[in-house]
């Protein structure tokens, strides 16, 4: 029987559009930010990919096999997931590293709650976290081939000057996707001319971000300052690619913007405050945490049942 | 002495403080970052359980009903100073370890909760006996959770290096967040193996406790015996209820349904017939 035929009660969905075309979209946005990434870092940063991407789409087919469940594999949500933590990752890592991530993002953090629209946290992100408390030097060692040396970010918390040019364009040390503000922007872009994303929760996260740095970070509205803040570390991935995760994102309008706000907020403090350079990744997943807390408080008012009198 | 070993068995298994009544989380989860601190805590809890539960079974009858929290408190508080000040004289290490969680031994709700449900209503010689099983539960719990840590955490067991030299310690263990992990992880498999035993029907038959047998006049809901009353009185009206609904069920569940029972059947004759 053809689609055209099916019988079903209204409201009837139009649209194409399904999680796999929309996961795939994502897939295709980040592209440019990979690749830049393996052109930035080599042969390795290739290997790591592709092994952090195998191991997610595996753990989730094995997942379901053992369980039982429909295989959802197809849906690319599993690709997504790999690819970012991926790009979240140092490319000196060693492989295993990517393995042990990929099977904690997705057994742990979105599996074991239930899947898909489920997690109540971004696994990617989780499964970063994970890394990186657990193997901290391994996951802060961004010596390669193409640098030496700390990432941007943390030169600019030790007060050294650092090169803008190279930070927008992405010659710099740091993980594999982060470093490159034009490609993440160009995938944004993509993601927001097909309407993926919109720039609420993206917008609303830097520019709470840049007012809290200007007010505490000891140097004002230095355009130098703010410019580097914004295109080092992962905070153009973070705030374009992982917290519009559909999944761990609020649902009401003005719950979004709110989130955005504390994300910006959040990063903020553990930039300038933490004892870390880098902020965006708790940032997001404390975020995620206070989810359903922000659309407790922002959830509309059903038609009908009263609100503000007029 | 039949019921010293069942109130030994029922504190280690069937009852287990940890994986079944999921009491005492925070020790659980804060002093078990390797297997002798988790043993440490277990062995020091298990000898303050016993001798509390000595002192408030001997004590019931002239401990008032309307203050015998704050009674028990008293006991316990005791008996954790008197721990404490000998760790700190003859296992500074230990004592050092442990640290804050000593005297917060006397807030652990699997003391006050054995003096409570059992210590108090029932004499010396179980309460005892109830005291070293929940406490060697305890411990065990404890060491489990402790020793999984540390060799994922430091690639260690005791303090003696067991993984090969290319392993690197996933840090994370001996934080907080690993024991949350490693504390679902074993429960998980510990209900599983406890559902596969009841589906192959064994376990069920098992359960009684040394409780009197008093149902009417017991305040210990949790009490396995009386769950498994419960479950038995609940049957044969969901039986009922099985087969007036039985058509509208999917005949495959059905046809599996009774391949199961038939299965369970078949073993349990088996068993009887072996025994």
């Amino acid at each position: 029987m053809s689609d055209l035929m099916k019988v079903s009660s209204n409201p009837h969905v139009r649209s194409r559009t399904d999680t796999g075309s929309i996961m795939l979209t994502v897939v295709i946005a980040l592209l440019p930010a990979a690749g830049f990434g393996i052109y930035n870092f080599g042969l390795d940063a290739l290997i790591l990919i592709l092994v952090t991407v195998a191991s997610t789409v595996l753990t989730e087919l094995l997942f379901e096999k053992i369980c039982k469940r429909k295989i959802t594999i197809g849906d690319y949500s599993a690709v997504v997931t790999g690819l970012l933590l991926a790009l979240n990752l140092p490319a000196s890592a060693p492989w295993w590293i990517g393995v042990v991530g990929g099977v904690f993002a997705i057994l742990v953090v979105k599996m074991l709650f239930g899947g898909l629209g489920q997690n109540f946290m971004n696994p990617a992100l989780g499964g970063r976290c994970f890394l990186l408390i657990s193997f901290t030097s391994i996951m802060t060692n961004f010596d390669c081939d193409a640098y030496a040396g700390a990432t941007p970010l943390a030169n600019l918390k030790a007060g050294e000057s650092v090169n803008i040019l190279d930070m927008v364009i992405g010659r710099t040390s740091g993980t594999i996707g982060e470093t490159s503000m034009i490609a993440i922007v160009a995938g944004a872009c993509i993601l927001i001319l097909m309407g993926i994303i919109d720039l609420r929760i993206p917008g609303c996260y830097i520019v709470s971000f840049v007012a809290f740095i200007s007010i505490f970070g000891g140097h004002g509205l230095d355009a130098a300052y703010i410019s580097a803040h914004l295109a080092g570390g992962g905070l153009m991935l973070g705030a374009f690619f992982m917290a519009t995760d559909y999944v761990t994102r609020p649902i009401t309008k003005n719950g979004q913007y709110l989130f955005g706000i504390l994300l910006g907020i959040l990063t903020g403090i553990f930039r300038i405050f933490g004892p870390s350079s880098e902020g965006v990744s708790y940032a997001i997943i404390i975020g995620n945490l206070l989810v359903p807390l922000i659309e407790k408080i922002t959830l509309p008012t059903a038609f009908g049942k009263g609100g503000a009198k007029a | 002495m039949n019921s010293a070993k069942e109130r030994l068995v029922n504190g280690i298994v069937k009852e287990n403080p940890t994986f079944v009544l999921m009491l005492g989380m925070c020790p659980t989860l804060a002093v078990t970052t390797s297997a002798v601190n988790g043993l440490g805590m277990g062995l020091t809890t298990m000898v303050v359980l016993a001798l509390s539960n000595v002192f408030i079974s001997l004590l019931r009858g002239i401990i008032p009903d309307k203050v015998r929290i704050p009674a028990f408190i008293v006991i316990i508080a005791s008996f954790v100073t008197v721990v404490e000040l000998l760790l700190q004289g003859y296992i500074p290490f230990l004592y050092d370890a442990l640290g804050l969680y000593i005297p917060l031994i006397v807030v652990n709700c699997i003391i006050l909760g054995r003096a409570e449900a059992y210590a108090y209503k029932n004499p010396v010689l179980p309460s005892l006996f109830d005291g070293i099983g929940m406490g060697l539960g305890f411990s065990v719990a404890l060491t489990c959770i402790g020793a999984v840590r540390e060799l994922l955490g430091a690639g260690e067991i005791f303090g003696i290096h067991v993984m090969p030299e290319s392993f690197v310690p996933v840090s994370i263990f001996v934080m907080a967040p690993g024991a949350f992990f490693v504390l679902a992880v074993l429960t998980a498999i510990q209900n599983k193996v406890k559902i596969i035993g009841e589906k192959k029907g064994r376990d069920m038959s098992k359960i009684q406790s040394g409780c009197g047998q008093d149902c009417l006049n017991c305040a210990d809901s949790g009490c396995a015996k009386r769950l498994y009353d419960d479950k038995e009185k609940q049957a044969p009206a969901q039986k009922k209820a099985e087969t007036t609904q039985a058509p509208a069920q999917a005949p495959e569940q059905k046809a599996a349904d009774t391949e199961e029972e038939m299965a369970a059947d078949k073993q349990v004759k088996e068993e009887k017939e072996n025994g």
